[in-house]
């Protein structure tokens, strides 16, 4: 089975074709914001971080930066930092470069004489990169190039139902054609993680599995707080979900039936082929953005409430298996998923369609946050600013 | 009508798959297609829990064929399941 994507000269094939404007620190996020929104093709983000970070906060937000440039739906990054901040420019430079050799420029605010003269130099650069950019053609590659990412957020009993279920014979196909898939959201595997763990490769994946889990409820339990606590959500309740064991349970069906060939910490690359998980926040924003950090060029989201969450980079793709969220959130929802509950089709049908579509949208359409404009991405972090 | 899933043989919840009227007979299908009937003691919303057999107090509550919490309370068959009679707390 094949997509039409764009070859980049690190070997990576992406399915969009994009100008990331990166923001170094939250000191330079207005500023790439409107150099953004001067060039057609560009897309940028809201850096909340980039400073007066401890040395983990600060590799989080390296990783998402370098990852978001790498991730191969990426044409080219425009840097822009203010100067000042701990995310200086040659480390983050570095950081890129170590992932990828795609273009790249770079501006410093404090040393091009302030925010108007960099947007000059950094819109004409980008300008410049968006018409290289719109030279390149599709070409067909195998879907072994892809990596999908799999979220659930705004979970109803709905998600473990049907949706989930569904994205999980999605990353079995995914799998058996050589791709990757990548189950995310460890508070999310809390009460799920000893199933997860019978079907890890290798005797340190499996203790990989129950160390990310171990380290969350630490964390948390070092400030005083308990991951229960907000979790689950309101919503998530409301909906019918009592526990978080139960929205666990509900949750790791994304991952399908494979077995887990690694376990990646927070935002980093993924180079392995299968189901692999990843340790992020049940915060959707910023576990999609660890996963598109990691090289995912589609997310499929599954929603029981209904969520409008995009991505700057991928394509989110936003799944929903209770039929009153469908019609009600209609405009952030791509795909009805309630007939794996009420019928007629067969989970294989349903499953088989869905897999048409995810290649619908790595040939080009636009999900429906990506018509919206729906951008919206965070940064996990650890603890608080210093 | 079927209105109500059992998804795993071990479970002792079913999630109604229509809203369920205290009084009704509820539908409950197993993954083999047979159906388990019980009479709802309680209104159950749409996609919410209805307890299929009697839970006593500390009890496991069961779904996905997995533990999902303890029973606070007795739970008769046919009542809702939720935060009201279900205590979230590690198993082990």
């Amino acid at each position: 089975m094949n997509f039409y994507g764009y070859k980049r000269p690190d070997g990576r094939v992406g399915v969009r074709n994009n100008i990331l404007i990166l923001p170094a620190s939250v000191c330079a996020s207005d500023t790439t914001r409107i150099i953004a929104s001067q060039v057609e093709g560009a897309v940028t983000f809201n850096n909340q971080n980039g400073c007066a970070q401890v040395e983990g906060d600060q590799q989080y937000t390296m990783d998402v930066m370098a990852g978001f440039a790498a991730n191969p739906n990426i044409y080219a990054t425009v840097v822009v930092s203010l100067g000042c901040e701990n995310c200086q420019m040659d480390l983050v430079a570095d950081a890129i470069n170590e992932r990828t050799n795609k273009p790249m420029e770079k501006f410093i605010i404090q040393e091009e004489g302030g925010t108007l003269n960099t947007i000059e130099k950094a819109t004409r650069a980008a300008r410049r990169l968006a018409q290289e950019a719109s030279a390149l053609k599709r070409e067909q590659y195998p879907i072994s190039e892809l990596i999908i990412g799999t979220e659930c957020g705004g979970s109803d009993p709905t998600s473990g139902l049907a949706s989930n279920p569904l994205i999980g014979e999605l990353s079995d196909r995914i799998v058996a054609h050589g791709g990757t898939s990548i189950l995310s959201e460890t508070t999310e595997l809390i009460g799920a993680e000893h199933l997860l763990a019978e079907r890890a490769k290798t005797p340190e994946i499996r203790d990989k599995i129950f160390e990310i889990v171990y380290r969350y409820e630490k964390a948390l339990q070092s400030v005083g707080e308990e991951v229960r606590e907000g979790n689950p959500s309101p919503g998530n309740k409301e909906g019918g979900i009592t526990t978080l064991e139960e929205k666990s349970l509900g949750c790791i069906h994304k991952g399908g039936h494979t077995e887990i060939t690694a376990v990646y910490d927070y935002a980093k690359q993924v180079s392995e082929k299968g189901l692999v998980i990843m340790d992020t926040p049940g915060n959707d924003p910023s576990s999609v953005a660890a996963m598109v950090a990691g090289g995912a060029q589609i997310i499929v989201f599954s929603t029981g409430r209904g969520t409008p969450t995009g991505n700057p980079i991928s394509p989110v793709i936003k799944i929903t298996g209770n039929k009153i969220t469908y019609e009600n959130m209609i405009d952030h929802m791509d795909v009805d998923a309630s007939s794996v509950i009420y019928g007629p089709q067969t989970m294989e049908e349903i499953a088989d369609a869905f897999l048409d579509e995810v290649v619908e949208v790595a040939n080009g359409k636009l999900t429906k946050a990506e018509s919206m404009g729906f951008t919206e991405i965070a940064i996990a972090r650890l603890c608080n600013y210093v | 009508m079927v209105n109500a899933l059992i998804i795993n043989n071990k479970d002792n919840v079913a999630v109604a798959i229509e809203k369920i009227d205290k009084g009704t007979e509820i539908n409950c299908k197993l993954k083999d297609g047979s159906i388990l009937k019980v009479d709802a003691k309680d209104d159950i919303q749409i996609y919410h829990k209805v307890a299929t057999k009697d839970i006593t107090r500390d009890c496991k509550v069961m779904k996905y064929g997995q533990y999902i919490g303890v029973a606070a309370d007795d739970i008769k068959k046919g009542e809702h399941v939720h935060e009201h009679n279900v205590i979230s707390k590690r198993e082990n």
